[in-house]
């Protein structure tokens, strides 16, 4: 893997605290703290902010371009350089990072937020399924993880009780994220939602926002004292249909882990973006993690699962830690799609480029 | 200048619901022609694989796939997962099993439905069959569900199949409908409430002063909380129009009718409304208009003029 062509770095980050419902709020207005206080972070104004892009979508809101409202919140006239995705705001990231690259600009911000509390977040998200031979017979969110966790369980990779673990850490470790919606130990595994999983096994569902701040070169070390340097990203997909995929493994992951440079070095902590307690099991192997990794010290998407912003809040929480020293190395992973389709790997460090090579 | 205490949260069902229409390829239009004709088909290919259900490229290669075969109606189970609580549009209304097929004769598996009394009733490597759709019409749901199978014949192999039928099935209409529960936030509910009372209800930027009407939380320019409540109006001006020809459907407004932006007085942002009570060729920039509620509306119905003389172009433009 080729090392960047630019130093690249994550300064600051920022997220709202998770809840069940928001309606007090509309989109823009849950959002706009989260941008004010990632901006206060480096004393930048969005005035002096390179390039914004965001993602979010229109399904989860039941509204048309609704993310043309949000950024009333970035102050986007006179008009700014701006771009959105569809997706979650990780892959909006992505796309900052590359517009970083060419040197177009030197800061970008990136935001995504997301309401589940309207609408109902299982049935809308069986809208992206494949829309011939699937999408009509409205298989949800939660039907389909569970199809995985089997396929898990019958390979002998995981069990109920080994899930349930997954559960209890995640929530345990959450205890101390003030953000998260589901927090601290004895979180119920509570009954089936769809065999085998159980609520505990699901993520809660709510709604959130997160922003985060990229900087180049000198730029980034103006703005942060401990710059999360992003030493590679990469992203993959896999096929749509669940029936030709192995749902007790994840190439795509392990392909972008290997273009993001994850397997040169060990990492000290990991955010995964595992929204359902099968999908750790499935990312933990891609990734080659051990024992001795900190796997999602946050609590991870089953303590907060604001979609469309839990993946770029894996990649803050990673670069957070990097910024308070608590992490000298971490990889950030975020998915997109059923059963972990398309899958994104960035590697964060607290050196830069040539220096951190050679460690 | 007042500030509002915090408003009881507005709230309004919000159902979307659409029919998608899409076409078929070539082989798409096969299987789902083929399901209704109760045959099984899949695409082979170039290595030999059988893809069922079948796709029109190769998800390895991206290569173009026509080389198709038929499948046998029954099948092993390769997962499953017990859904003991059906959801809307989901193939069964009794719990059921989702479960992935894996067809006699095919490489890949396929999302369905299966019918058994319990959890305990269905394992991977289980034997089902495909249950047929009393009235089959070209689409996924054809099959109904699947459904245990005992017999003990030799599993189907893949054979040749021209994938030809009478009447082929060329696309098809997907029902799709959410449902959600919408709430506008703070502003927009302040500015609505306003509205019931007869008043328009503004919010002014900290930063720039600029009144915004109808508020939305944030000031586009400057990126902060507007939070100041400034009332409107009632009266404002025509700044552009335009007249509408085409009668929508559902709308029981006589065409042609004017649509217009209207800058009411003390705003800095024109909203847009419809103007009645004058003909509507006579209706110009500059017109002065006020607001029409009709018995017991929430909102203004329409806007009409107040006969004051039309407003100076200056006092405008910058509103256009």
């Amino acid at each position: 893997m080729r090392p960047p062509i630019r130093d690249i770095a994550v300064v600051a980050f920022a997220q709202s605290d998770h809840r069940r419902t928001t309606d007090e709020v509309s989109e823009v207005e849950m959002l706009m703290p989260v941008l004010h206080q990632v901006l206060d972070a480096t004393g930048l104004r969005t005035s002096d902010i390179g390039f914004t892009c965001s993602g979010s979508s229109d399904y989860l809101a039941g509204r048309a371009f609704s993310f043309t409202m949000a950024l009333d919140g970035v102050g986007a006239w006179p008009p700014i350089s701006e771009s959105h995705v569809e997706m979650d705001g990780a892959w909006a990231l992505y796309e900052a990072w590359t517009k970083l690259l060419t040197g177009e600009a030197d800061t970008a911000l990136v935001y995504s937020y997301g309401k589940s509390s309207p609408g109902s977040v299982r049935d809308v998200l069986t809208r992206q399924l494949d829309p011939y031979y699937v999408a009509p017979l409205w298989p949800d969110s939660v039907a389909l993880a569970a199809l995985q966790a089997q396929a898990l369980v019958d390979a002998g990779e995981t069990d109920e009780k080994a899930l349930a673990g997954v559960a209890a850490r995640s929530r345990t470790a959450a205890a101390t994220n003030a953000h998260a919606q589901l927090r601290g130990p004895g979180v119920p595994q509570g009954d089936y939602v769809v065999q085998p999983l159980r609520t505990g096994d699901c993520p809660p569902v709510g709604d959130g926002a997160a922003a985060v701040i990229l900087a180049a070169g000198d730029r980034a070390r103006e703005l942060c004292e401990r710059p999360a340097w992003i030493r590679g990203i990469d992203h993959r997909i896999e096929a749509h249909s669940l029936g030709v995929r192995d749902l007790t493994d994840s190439p795509s992951t392990r392909l972008a882990a290997e273009h993001a440079g994850a397997f040169e070095r060990p990492v000290d902590t990991a955010e995964l973006h595992a929204p359902f307690t099968s999908q750790e099991v499935v990312l933990r192997k891609a990734l080659r993690l051990g024992d001795d990794v900190d796997v999602n010290p946050s609590g991870g998407a089953l303590a907060a699962n604001p979609v469309m912003a839990a993946g770029l809040i894996r990649i803050g929480e990673a670069a957070a830690r990097i910024h308070r020293g608590e992490a000298r190395r971490a990889l950030a992973h975020a998915t997109s799609g059923p059963c972990l389709q398309q899958n994104l790997v960035a590697v964060l460090e607290a050196s830069e480029g040539s220096e951190g090579a050679t460690r | 200048m007042t500030t509002a205490p915090r408003p009881d949260i507005l709230r309004a069902p919000l159902i979307v619901e659409f029919p998608f229409t899409r076409s078929l390829g070539p082989v798409q239009s096969a299987f789902l022609t083929g399901l209704r004709n109760k045959v099984t088909l899949g695409v082979r290919t170039p290595t030999g694989k059988v893809l069922v259900p079948p796709v029109e490229y190769d998800p390895d290669t991206a290569e173009e796939l026509r080389d198709l075969v038929e499948v046998g109606a029954t099948g092993t189970v390769t997962t499953w997962a017990w859904n003991h609580e059906p959801r809307r549009g989901q193939p069964l209304d009794t719990p059921f099993a989702w479960v992935l097929v894996k067809l006699d004769g095919a490489d890949t598996a396929l999302l369905h439905a299966l019918d058994v009394p319990g959890p305990e009733a269905v394992r991977t490597g289980q034997r089902v069959r495909v249950r047929w759709a009393a009235e089959r019409e070209g689409v996924i749901t054809d099959i109904a569900c699947f459904e245990p199978d005992d017999s003990t014949t030799e599993p189907a192999q893949a054979a040749p199949h021209q994938g030809e039928f009478g009447d082929m099935v060329t696309g098809i209409v997907t029902p799709a409908r959410l449902d959600y529960e919408y709430s506008p936030g703070g502003a927009q509910t302040r500015y609505i409430n306003a509205l019931a009372d007869r008043r328009t209800v503004g919010e002014r930027c900290p930063s720039c002063r600029k009144v915004y009407v109808p508020p939305r939380g944030a000031c586009p320019t400057c990126g902060v909380a507007t939070t100041e409540q400034v009332e409107v109006g009632p009266a404002g001006t025509v700044t552009t129009y335009c007249i509408v020809n085409i009668k929508a459907k559902n709308l029981d407004i006589e065409v042609p009718y004017v649509y217009a932006h209207i800058a009411l007085d003390g705003a800095d942002l024109a909203l847009h409304g419809r103007i009645a009570g004058i003909p509507y060729d006579q209706v110009r920039m500059g017109l002065r208009v006020e607001p029409v509620w009709t018995e017991g509306g929430r909102y203004p119905d329409h806007y009409r003029p107040t006969g004051e003389p039309d407003a100076d172009y200056d006092t405008y433009k910058e509103l256009i």
